[in-house]
């Protein structure tokens, strides 16, 4: 009846692991009570969980990653306390049965359910708008993305309550993960979190390529689209091209765990370095579906804060359609050792070294954009200027890497966990929160608090520094990755001080959730009136915040680069009148029942409870059938309704505009924060 | 705004870019574009592990080339049958439709009919594949082929069901030249799959 799964699974023996789930369990309560409380379950279930308004499912996305950031976080401040405890001959206070699984659930869920869900919803609040759409492509499909990747994201939180996670690492090697050294449920979870959530990422992919290419409003062609949608564009060109491979690398893997294959094994024909370059295949071009989205924040906010256009927006095209191509013939580079030959190594060496080619002429253009700007040193700003600095010195270092015979010196050493953080936090995770603070007023309708926004940048670029330089050294001095605990005493002070940088970053975290928190309180203030709240350049900006369901009352022409900018310096104004009847998608629920019963079927499938499997699959095979049948997907908006909608708009225009348009400054910097 | 928007209203009018059908097809070739790439997987896979009989059958001492012939003819035939359902979908002819889909159905079935019927021949010989390496790559990719075929089928009687229901519509259309292209697209994976494994495998 219940598989594999008792009573026993449940770790009451182990307090730590007891303190998170209740922890978990009193927090599902509260929200549940509140919600319940407020009377709120109809309006979150219309509003929200149902929508296929792409500005919501993106909203939905960044709380996901939010939440995901914080779980994600806690392991890693765990390491690092571990670390600093245990590095003096001590065991710590996390068994090395518990730590394995930290470090790999730190791994998976920050690339799957922090970074990706971020990158995702920034491109699904902001890409429609930019091209001058009403939604995506295929506002449902948007809708089932979002609820598969939250069912993957909770399927890997439950392992935390039942039974384990897995103890392998982020990538998951076998033959370590195979069935003969991971025999129990936590490297299951691992494969039906991730095939869940990829099914997800791969129709979003599918969606947003669709909708760059297909609905982009009169005018835009593609040399018009701002830097955004291009470096989304490219990216979901890489979720496409990628993802398949990661979903046959893990099926192969849960075919020789579920039915005694022999693709990964190391008897009976098997060859596990197979998964190792499979995985890589589709590894590699995942950093870049992640960096180059926040490449494109970062060309939005250099551009928009210098008050200048974007310097060599061709050339940054280009470079970004390079990154994507060389991100499919560099993935040797994560396994030199392997004694794949000296020609081979050379060969992935230096198409490793040509990517920081075109990543060197982004950063130059950048900088050049910056030159003789009128810069404004606004939170999205910071964090940009931030990026440059320490992006360039992960580079370097990723050179360093490149070449073949460094690596057998530095694989698996700290070294590289201080390289790879070293260019996710100070790109990906600099970029998700730079977009964040960017577009907050345009999704939500208020700004976000400017000066927590401030400490926590301070925050985050010390305690990064604090955190991953140390790292660096203790990889020169010989230590390696995924330890438990060590009895260097040189090791130690570089040890404690990467500690102090976790909880330095830790400090930028709760600034960044007060942040949230007064933001919502002070909304009322900080309130954007005119919908162009930063003197924008492109379409987002002209609409009102939070933009209207239908976005553009009348489809925009666009006729120049930076269109906004081009019709603010026409003089043209936003009103529209008299307004067309608009047709909308309708809410719907199969998105929702879908990623429920991928829940149950990832649970099922790991105990191996087999009737619920069948029954699971049954049902989101009938959904899918059910949700083809129905005619009644959409519905017009009525001219009356857009009039009042935009009357409101103007109305608010006409009142509070005109302090920030064209890019004066709508606050000054204090000095203190220079 | 300007005289030039006039020009853009034709695309105001066309309100309807929801799941219209050119996006709706671009979509689902750019789906079907990642099939490939799945698939190009397991080809790669296939090619490593080919090797790897690990003291079990080769290709050569299992493959019955006549009956993967006669398989490969039968899923052929069937695409000829889908492009026949299509011309008499363009001309509104429902009946003739409805046999030409009926036709290529049942060539589907007969395709996967034989499939498991060498599967489960294999496995009685004792080559399943948890034998080998080979074996284990070989069942993998040509099984995930035939569960293509499988939602290919239920796909085709969803699509039979909605045209009897509402006719020839333009939504319908649309699905119907989706599944055909999904259609003719295993057919290219199948060719691939006779010529990599079965011919390749024989010699």
């Amino acid at each position: 009846m219940f598989g594999k799964l008792t009573l026993d699974a449940i770790p009451f023996h182990e307090p730590i692991v007891m303190g998170a789930v209740g922890f978990m369990v009193v927090g599902g309560i509260a929200v549940f009570a509140a919600l319940t409380y407020f009377k709120l379950w109809k309006w979150l279930w219309t509003e929200w969980l149902t929508s296929v308004d792409h500005k919501k499912i993106g909203v939905m996305y960044l709380i996901l990653a939010i939440v995901m950031l914080l779980r994600g976080f806690s392991d890693a401040i765990m390491m690092r306390t571990q670390l600093a405890l245990a590095s003096g001959g001590g065991p710590g206070y996390l068994p090395p049965d518990h730590y394995d699984q930290v470090f790999t659930a730190h791994g998976v869920i920050m690339i799957f359910f922090m970074a990706m869900p971020f990158v995702i919803g920034l491109m699904n609040v902001v890409v429609p708008l930019q091209i001058g759409a009403r939604d995506v492509a295929f506002p449902y499909l948007n809708n089932l993305s979002f609820w598969l990747t939250a069912a993957g994201a909770i399927l890997i939180n439950v392992s935390l309550a039942v039974g384990n996670f897995a103890r392998v690492g982020w990538l998951a090697y076998p033959p370590l993960s195979g069935l003969q050294f991971s025999p129990d449920v936590g490297m299951d979870y691992y494969i039906w979190a991730l095939q869940i959530s990829g099914v997800g990422t791969l129709l979003a992919g599918v969606n947003f390529v669709t909708t760059i290419i297909k609905m982009r409003a009169p005018g835009m062609t593609m040399m018009r689209m701002p830097v955004f949608t291009w470096t989304a564009f490219c990216s979901n060109i890489l979720i496409v091209a990628a993802f398949p491979v990661l979903t046959v690398t893990l099926a192969l893997l849960s075919l020789d765990r579920y039915i005694g294959t022999h693709f990964f094994t190391n008897d009976a024909g098997g060859n596990p370095m197979m998964y190792v370059n499979l995985i890589w295949i589709w590894g590699h071009p995942e950093v870049y579906i992640l960096i180059l989205p926040a490449f494109g924040v970062f060309s939005e906010v250099v551009s928009t804060f210098s008050g200048k256009r974007l310097f060599a927006y061709t050339s940054m095209v280009y470079a970004t359609v390079c990154i994507t191509v060389l991100s499919f013939v560099v993935w040797v580079h994560h396994f030199f050792t392997m004694g794949a030959g000296a020609n081979v190594n050379a060969f992935f060496g230096i198409t490793t070294m040509i990517i920081s080619i075109p990543t060197g002429v982004k950063i130059f253009n950048w900088l050049f954009t910056m030159y003789r700007g009128r810069i404004r040193y606004e939170p999205p700003m910071l964090w940009a200027i931030g990026f440059i600095v320490t992006f360039a010195i992960g580079g370097m270092t990723g050179v360093m890497l490149a070449i073949p015979s460094n690596d057998f010196v530095l694989h698996n050493s700290l070294f590289l966990i201080a390289h790879f953080h070293n260019v996710i936090i100070g790109g990906v995770v600099f970029g998700a929160f730079a977009g964040m603070y960017y577009w907050f007023p345009k999704a939500m309708g208020f700004r976000l608090d400017r000066k927590l926004g401030v400490y926590a940048f301070w925050c985050w670029l010390i305690g990064f520094y604090l955190a991953f330089m140390p790292l660096y050294v203790l990889g020169f001095m010989g230590m390696t990755r995924r330890l438990n605990h060590v009895d260097n005493p040189d090791w130690r002070p570089w040890l404690i001080i990467a500690f102090v940088g976790a909880v330095v970053i830790l400090a930028g975290i709760v600034f960044q959730l007060l942040q949230i928190a007064v933001s919502i309180r002070d909304q009322k203030k900080l309130r954007d009136h005119t919908g162009d709240p930063w003197g924008g350049r492109t379409l987002e900006w002209s609409v009102s915040s939070p933009a209207p369901f239908y976005n553009f009352a009348k489809t925009p022409h666009v006729d120049d680069l930076d269109a906004y900018w081009a019709m603010k310096e026409a003089g043209q104004t936003q009103n529209h009148a008299p307004y067309q009847p608009i047709h909308m998608p309708k809410n719907t629920g199969t998105g929702v029942i879908i990623g429920a019963f991928s829940l149950a079927l990832g649970f099922a499938l790991v105990w191996h409870i087999w009737w619920l499997a069948i029954v699971s699959a049954a049902v989101i095979v009938l959904a899918s059938i059910i949700y083809s049948f129905s005619e009644d997907t959409a519905y017009w908006v009525q001219p009356e309704e857009i009039e009042a909608i935009e009357n409101e708009h103007q109305r608010e225009v006409a009142q509070y505009g005109g302090q920030s348009a064209l890019g004066e400054p709508s606050t000054q910097i204090a000095p203190e924060h220079a | 705004m300007t005289a030039v928007d006039d020009a853009a209203d034709t695309h105001d009018s066309q309100e309807e870019h929801h799941d219209s059908g050119s996006t709706t097809t671009l979509g689902f070739w750019i789906y079907l574009m990642s099939d490939c790439i799945l698939f190009a997987a397991l080809f790669a896979t296939f090619a490593v592990l080919r090797g790897n009989v690990a003291d079990g059958p080769t290709g050569q001492q299992i493959f019955e080339l006549p009956f993967v012939l006669a398989e490969t003819f039968i899923l052929l035939f069937s695409s000829f049958t889908y492009g026949l359902a299509m011309l008499a979908m363009g001309e509104g002819d429902r009946k003739m439709l409805f046999r030409w889909l009926g036709a290529t159905f049942i060539l589907g079935a007969a395709f996967l009919t034989m499939e498991v019927y060498e599967f489960h021949h294999l496995i009685k010989e004792g080559f399943g594949p948890d034998r080998s390496g080979f074996l284990s790559s070989f069942f993998t990719l040509v099984a995930t082929h035939g569960l293509h075929v499988t939602a290919g089928m239920v796909w085709m009687i969803v699509l039979l069901i909605q045209v009897m229901l509402r006719g020839i519509t333009g939504v319908n259309q649309t699905r119907l030249a989706c599944l055909g292209v999904f259609w003719h697209f295993l057919d290219v994976i199948w060719i691939g799959v006779f010529t990599v494994v079965y011919l390749l495998g024989a010699i």
